[in-house]
């Protein structure tokens, strides 16, 4: 009778939190809900008190604000040491925003890749002296608030002359060591003795890497590049600092420009918070399962 | 001594040429622009530093203020409130909804999980200006779902009021942390040596007691991490303020990171923000150090 009875309480338990919890998850999804709808509702479906749940009419009027407040060459290319630049067609300064965006993450992604492979295949593998130095100092960087470094990075970017320039918030994150934390915990399973039968082969360090190591820790660097690349589009604090001039915002620091000069017109400001937003959350739900694993792999032995 | 590397000096050389050759690349990144900046705001935060003029050194004197510095203390106890509060609330938040959600079925947990995680991944701009809006005084859905339901007498000023500025901000940045601990609660979970389960069931132990006896000593360490990267995500809450309150009303909700961005890029006091700087720093290395001394000891 008595495990019955336990048995029963478990199950209501368990009903009531699924329950529970389903109502925190659509508190969770309301705002993205609302940044969505909102872009799409009328200035006077915004502007009343009374909130419209569902928009009772759809425009496309805020996407037109958005897009004709300001305009950017779509994009400009400096040739290093000369004087000539290619820029590219005006348009709207939001596309200029989503590309610069979009080009940041990419480079930070594949940098971050290359170097983080190499490093983390170097340490979880080879017998190097200073090894654990270098490790130690990988794993203290790591416990550091990254802002704590803004003010002096910000000083060495102006005198690099990169100050304003996308790179300034690339270099960086390609700097910040998790990756190449992360890269040795996947490196750490490559077999010894594959390596070994590969040098008896006859193949050389850079071989052995390419061909044994590298297919192997393939699904980690899947994880660190989603990682890199979700990360660096939502870093927000670093862009504030480094970007000022309008060809050079991303999307997030557009909309935050775009909130301190328009306070009120959330119509406006929800259309760019969507056009920040929507990219990225796709891209989460296409490699959603590579990222999860990155963070748990980040976890193990943290 | 025990001559512990059997492996020959050339052996050593060719590994050490190799592994640094490896290195390279991802070195001359992190020297470069984690390491060299670190050490920068160290040597920094000793001198009267600011544009368009030469440093000069002044010893200890940016540290000295700092704690005759009113705004300050009171942006450390701002910190402090938020980290107290958010931190215990993040974990105990994820574990119980992790515990519930990481035996059902495969695609009802991952949905969950995902929908958890949006908040996150939406961006802590695109997050921001909504909250901005549903706070509002008078767009907001909160005074409106407020006043309707009779849960208030009148419209509240949410971000506009010392009372409740605070509060807001801590509730926004729970929304926005509790996802990566349920992903990592989850899969811990799933890790859990299910013989040990199954073995105390046998024995007639309740639900209750199969979780805290067996299940939570195993998923110890991911507590630990969970611990550690939520204490670190807190204080540096920095979009929030900067973009909602931008530290006021009447610094009520000032927290350091906005501080030392203040003191820099407002008031072009580097070396004053440099030695914030240096201070969470070290406030941060010494409660990270602790976590770790109470789970090894518990």
């Amino acid at each position: 009778m008595k495990s019955n009875t336990n048995v029963n309480r478990s199950t209501v338990y368990k009903v009531i939190s699924v329950v529970a919890i389903g109502i925190f998850a659509f508190l969770f999804a309301f705002p993205l809900y609302w940044i969505i709808t909102g872009s799409f509702k009328t200035a006077t479906a915004i502007n009343s008190p009374t909130p419209q749940w569902w928009p009772s009419e759809w425009v496309m009027d805020n996407y037109q604000k958005l897009f004709s407040r300001q305009v950017a060459p779509l994009w400009e290319i400096h040739i290093p040491f000369a004087e000539t630049s290619f820029a590219g067609p005006e348009v709207p300064a939001a596309l200029r925003w989503l590309l610069n965006t979009v080009f940041m993450g990419v480079v930070s992604m594949i940098l971050t890749c290359i170097t983080a492979a190499m490093a983390g295949y170097a340490l979880a593998k080879k017998r190097f002296i200073g090894r654990t130095i270098v490790f130690s100092a990988i794993v203290c960087a790591m416990a550091l608030p990254k802002q704590v470094i803004l003010i002096p990075l910000l000083r060495e970017m102006s005198s690099l002359q990169l100050y304003n320039t996308i790179w300034a918030v690339i270099f960086p994150i390609v700097g910040w060591p998790f990756g190449v934390f992360l890269m040795k915990q996947f490196a750490e399973g490559i077999p010894g003795e594959m390596m070994e039968a590969a040098r008896i082969d006859g193949a050389g360090e850079w071989k052995t890497f390419y061909t044994i190591a590298l297919p192997l820790i393939k699904p980690g660097i899947g994880a660190l590049a989603i990682f890199t690349f979700i990360n660096s589009w939502n870093d927000y604090f670093m862009q504030l600092i480094m970007l000022s001039s309008t060809e050079t915002l991303t999307i997030s620091l557009g909309i935050a420009k775009l909130q301190a000069e328009n306070a009120t017109d959330f119509g406006l400001i929800m259309a760019g918070a969507s056009l920040a937003a929507i990219p990225i959350i796709i891209i989460f739900l296409i490699f959603q399962k590579y990222f999860t694993k990155g963070i748990t792999m980040g976890a193990v032995k943290g | 001594m025990k001559k512990k590397n059997p492996m020959s000096r050339a052996l050593v050389r060719r590994e050490t040429i190799a592994g640094y050759a490896f290195m390279v690349p991802s070195l001359i990144f992190f020297l470069g622009f984690v390491i060299y900046p670190m050490i920068q705001c160290i040597i920094t935060s000793f001198f009267d530093s600011t544009m368009n003029r030469d440093d000069i050194f002044i010893g200890f004197a940016n540290y000295a203020e700092l704690f005759q510095d009113s705004v300050f203390l009171g942006a450390l106890k701002n910190t402090v409130i938020i980290v107290v509060v958010s931190v215990p609330l993040t974990c105990i938040f994820s574990l119980w909804v992790s515990s519930v959600i990481y035996d059902l079925k495969g695609p009802v947990c991952s949905a969950f999980r995902c929908i958890f995680y949006l908040p996150v991944v939406t961006g802590s701009v695109a997050v921001t200006v909504v909250w901005k809006w549903m706070f509002n005084n008078y767009y907001g859905i909160f005074n409106y779902v407020g006043t309707n339901t009779g849960l208030l007498k009148q419209n509240i000023n949410w971000l506009g009021d010392e009372k409740f500025a605070l509060g807001c901000i801590i509730l926004i940045l729970l929304t926005t942390s509790v996802g990566q601990p349920i992903v990592l609660y989850v899969s811990a979970l799933n890790n859990v040596d299910q013989s040990l389960v199954e073995a105390a069931q046998v024995d007639g132990a309740t639900k209750m007691q199969c979780f805290w006896k067996i299940k939570w000593p195993q998923i110890m360490p991911t507590t630990l991490y969970i611990l550690v990267i939520t204490t670190i995500n807190s204080f540096q809450c920095f979009a929030l303020i900067q973009l909602l309150t931008s530290g006021g009303p009447n610094h009520s909700t000032d927290t350091i990171m906005y501080y030392i961005y203040y003191n820099a890029f407002k008031l072009y006091r580097y070396g004053y923000g440099n030695a914030m700087g240096v201070i969470l720093a070290i406030i941060i290395a010494v409660l990270s150090a602790v976590q770790f001394k109470m789970a090894k000891t518990d």
